[in-house]
């Protein structure tokens, strides 16, 4: 069983959902990125989402494009977030979810990059921009062969069909993105959602986690009683954004955490 | 009609390129756009009506030039031009973009959105949307709408709306990713008219497909006015490679035509001075599709220069990269250097001012057509008319050659037409280009 089907088997014993926060790698650097990990630990995450910074972030908002600028413009590259998950990864002792874009991946090798980020620690990937149609052949089964966990998303537009494929070919747990848009902090939930995962949740056989847009802790507790994951991402990276150079932020952070697991009992 | 072209596979791979490489949101929206294509592009009466406004709105068939002039001046191969600068708009961009438009409304969309590099994708969306009563949304790089400044009033005229784009390099690889983010959320009442031979399928075959046309009348036209279907060279400049394979499907199988695309070979070999993707890029994945790909070791996307706004970008279309693995299209460059002076000879010897990217194509002429023979034919696709670049010329020429010397090709000649327009500062008794 790998760590991330153990950390919702847990979650489901102790009747809650797991809480699934995001950052981007590098922003605002590397050394910074270590201890808001430590800190997303501390406030209560069970899994991370780490964000590998790409040029060309199609499915992100602004918040999170600029993030990525900032990671790149610090010098950040794959290679190196690896090695900080290597680092990482046992003193954090949570699991780690790549959440990447596809070319970095196909820059180095599918192959080479699942035999790294295995060795590196990582637990699952998730590829933004590489639905399981394109991915069945070669790149699901490389990552597999390393015991990495495949995430794929689900969207509000997805067909029956689709949902069928995406949960034949995701391992650990499937993501349900929230609205049809990009990633970004939201005031409302849109209405349809928790109908949706509802409907969802009868047709996929994995835990599913809900994102984009979940920014509350009053968001969180909706999302959390239909959906055994809540992924938190744009109202994270703006607060390390606002407050890069602020001592305390991984304080700042950590608090921010602990607000919004608190609806999931932590 | 002309004979359906056998690529790409049926989850639109050509060989090891192409795909659907994009968000979850996006991939059933495309599903639909592919079914909706399949349909309609086979019924008579959407395969009319796209006719018909091709016909009488647009001016086509585009007429075949023989460029005698610039053939006496080069010296060697007969020149003719598929005069695609001559289509309304001033671009091949609106084969496309009345396509797609029609499909739009067809499909029951109120709205699209565009990405444009030199505004003329942009130009022909906005037109093709206010003819067919669509709401349009154009993103443009700011840098672009700074150096196309007359296209964005032409857009804004047409009653779209521009959106400048500030995020990344601000050119079109940066308008490309806004348009997808807002299809991305406004996908159910929204169609994304992209502009060239790229992003997932169906779109490389679909905008192919609207492009053909070029070709096929282009053959017909070479038949009744040079004797022969099968020009010995057809040359097109390749940004996404729209104009390109719009020109050279119907010759695929003629193998008697050596087909050459040109890239833009900015100012220089090095990572981000160009965007010659086939000798400098490396495979990879970028807008939904798998291709040729400048970027750096990490993956990261590169920074590309071009002189033309159009030719910007650092992908290429899938299909291109298959039929050069296939030894079928062959690539070459041309130098912003290259191109401008293509683009000063070009309207001294013909009256005829080429778009810039058009201009690339054009240059490769200047080492071609003189090692050929005088009965040898050469067919080029002057995709576009230069009066949108007039302005980027001069200020490249106040940058470059503040004495209106151009160099082109290999040889370092000096056209003398180019120094004459080109130097304002000189007095009259200049104007006959002699020898400084
Ligand atoms: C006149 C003209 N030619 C060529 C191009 C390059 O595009 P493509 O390679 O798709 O023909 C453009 C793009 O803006 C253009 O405006």
């Amino acid at each position: 069983m790998s760590a991330i089907a153990r950390v919702f088997d847990r979650c489901r014993d102790e009747k809650r959902a797991a809480f699934i926060p995001f950052l981007t790698a590098g922003d605002p650097d590397l050394r910074k990125t270590a201890d808001l990990m430590q800190a997303f630990v501390d406030g209560g995450a069970d899994i991370i989402e780490l964000g590998v910074p790409f040029s060309d972030p199609v499915a992100d908002g602004p918040v999170i494009q600029e993030a990525s600028q900032r990671a790149l413009s610090s010098g950040t590259t794959l290679s190196a977030i690896l090695r900080l998950v290597a680092r990482q990864r046992d003193r954090l002792g949570v699991p780690i979810v790549l959440f990447t874009y596809f070319n970095p991946i196909h820059a180095r090798g599918v192959e080479n990059f699942a035999e790294q980020a295995a060795a590196s620690g990582v637990d699952a990937v998730l590829c933004v921009d590489l639905p399981p149609d394109e991915a069945t052949e070669d790149v699901v089964p490389m990552l597999r062969k390393q015991g990495l966990d495949t995430v794929f998303l689900v969207a509000p537009t997805s067909d029956k069909q689709r949902i069928k494929t995406v949960n034949a070919m995701s391992s650990g747990f499937v993501y349900y993105v929230s609205r049809t848009g990009v990633t970004g902090a939201r005031r409302e939930l849109p209405k349809e959602l928790i109908r949706e995962v509802k409907k969802l949740r009868r047709r996929i056989d994995l835990p599913l986690a809900v994102g984009f847009g979940i920014s509350t802790p009053e968001q969180v507790e909706q999302v959390a009683r239909v959906a055994e994951g809540v992924v938190v991402g744009s109202a994270l990276v703006k607060l390390i954004g606002d407050h890069a150079e602020a001592p305390d932020l991984a304080k700042k952070v950590e608090s921010k955490i602990r607000e919004l697991v608190t609806p999931l009992g932590r | 009609m002309a004979r359906p072209v056998p690529r790409p596979d049926a989850r639109g791979h050509f060989g090891p390129y192409g795909g659907r490489y994009v968000p979850e949101t996006l991939m059933a929206p495309l599903g639909e756009l592919a079914k909706a294509y399949d349909k309609y592009s086979r019924k008579r009466a959407f395969r009319n009506e796209l006719r018909d406004l091709l016909t009488h709105y647009a001016g086509r068939p585009t007429p075949l030039y023989f460029a005698e002039r610039l053939t006496q001046e080069l010296g060697g191969a007969r020149i003719y031009l598929k005069r695609e600068d001559l289509l309304h708009t001033g671009a091949h961009k609106l084969n496309n973009a009345l396509g797609q438009a029609l499909l739009a409304k067809t499909m029951g969309k109120e709205r699209v959105v565009a990405e444009t590099g030199a505004g003329q994708h942009g130009v022909a969306s906005a037109t093709a949307s206010a003819l067919l009563g669509l709401q349009c949304r154009v993103y443009m790089g700011e840098e672009d709408c700074e150096r196309q400044r007359l296209n964005v009033y032409r857009m804004r005229l047409l009653g779209a709306e521009v959106i400048p784009v500030t995020t990344g390099t601000r050119t079109l690889k940066d308008a490309t990713n806004e348009s997808l983010r807002d299809w991305a959320t406004t996908v159910r009442n929204t169609h994304y008219i992209l502009g060239s031979v790229l992003g997932p399928d169906p779109y490389p075959r679909m905008v192919r497909d609207f492009h053909r046309v070029i070709g096929e009348e282009a053959r017909r036209q070479m038949k009744k006015q040079a004797g022969t279907y099968s020009p010995d060279v057809a040359v097109a400049s390749v940004g996404g490679g729209s104009n390109a394979l719009g020109l050279f499907t119907a010759f695929l199988d003629d193998k008697k035509v050596r087909l050459i695309g040109i890239e833009a070979g900015g100012t220089g070999d090095a990572l981000g001075e160009h965007a010659a993707r086939f000798s400098g890029g490396k495979l990879g994945v970028l807008h939904g599709t798998r291709t040729w790909i400048l970027q750096d070791d990490d993956g990261q996307i590169a920074t590309t220069h071009s002189v033309s706004a159009g030719l910007d970008y650092p992908a290429v279309g899938p299909e291109h990269a298959l039929l050069k693995d296939q030894g079928r299209v062959e690539f070459a460059r041309a130098s912003d250097a290259e191109a401008v002076a293509a683009f000063h000879r070009l309207s001294a010897t013909e009256g005829i001012l080429p778009a810039l990217e058009s201009a690339h194509a054009l240059a490769h002429l200047e080492k071609l057509a003189p090692r050929m023979g005088k009965r040898a034919t050469i067919l080029v696709n002057l995709s576009g008319r230069g009066d949108k670049d007039v302005e980027s010329v001069l200020r490249w020429m106040e940058q470059h050659a503040p004495d209106g010397a151009v160099t082109h090709g290999n040889s370092a000649a000096t056209h003398p037409a180019a120094r004459k327009w080109a130097a304002p500062k000189t007095g009259p008794e200049n104007e006959d280009g002699a020898d400084r």
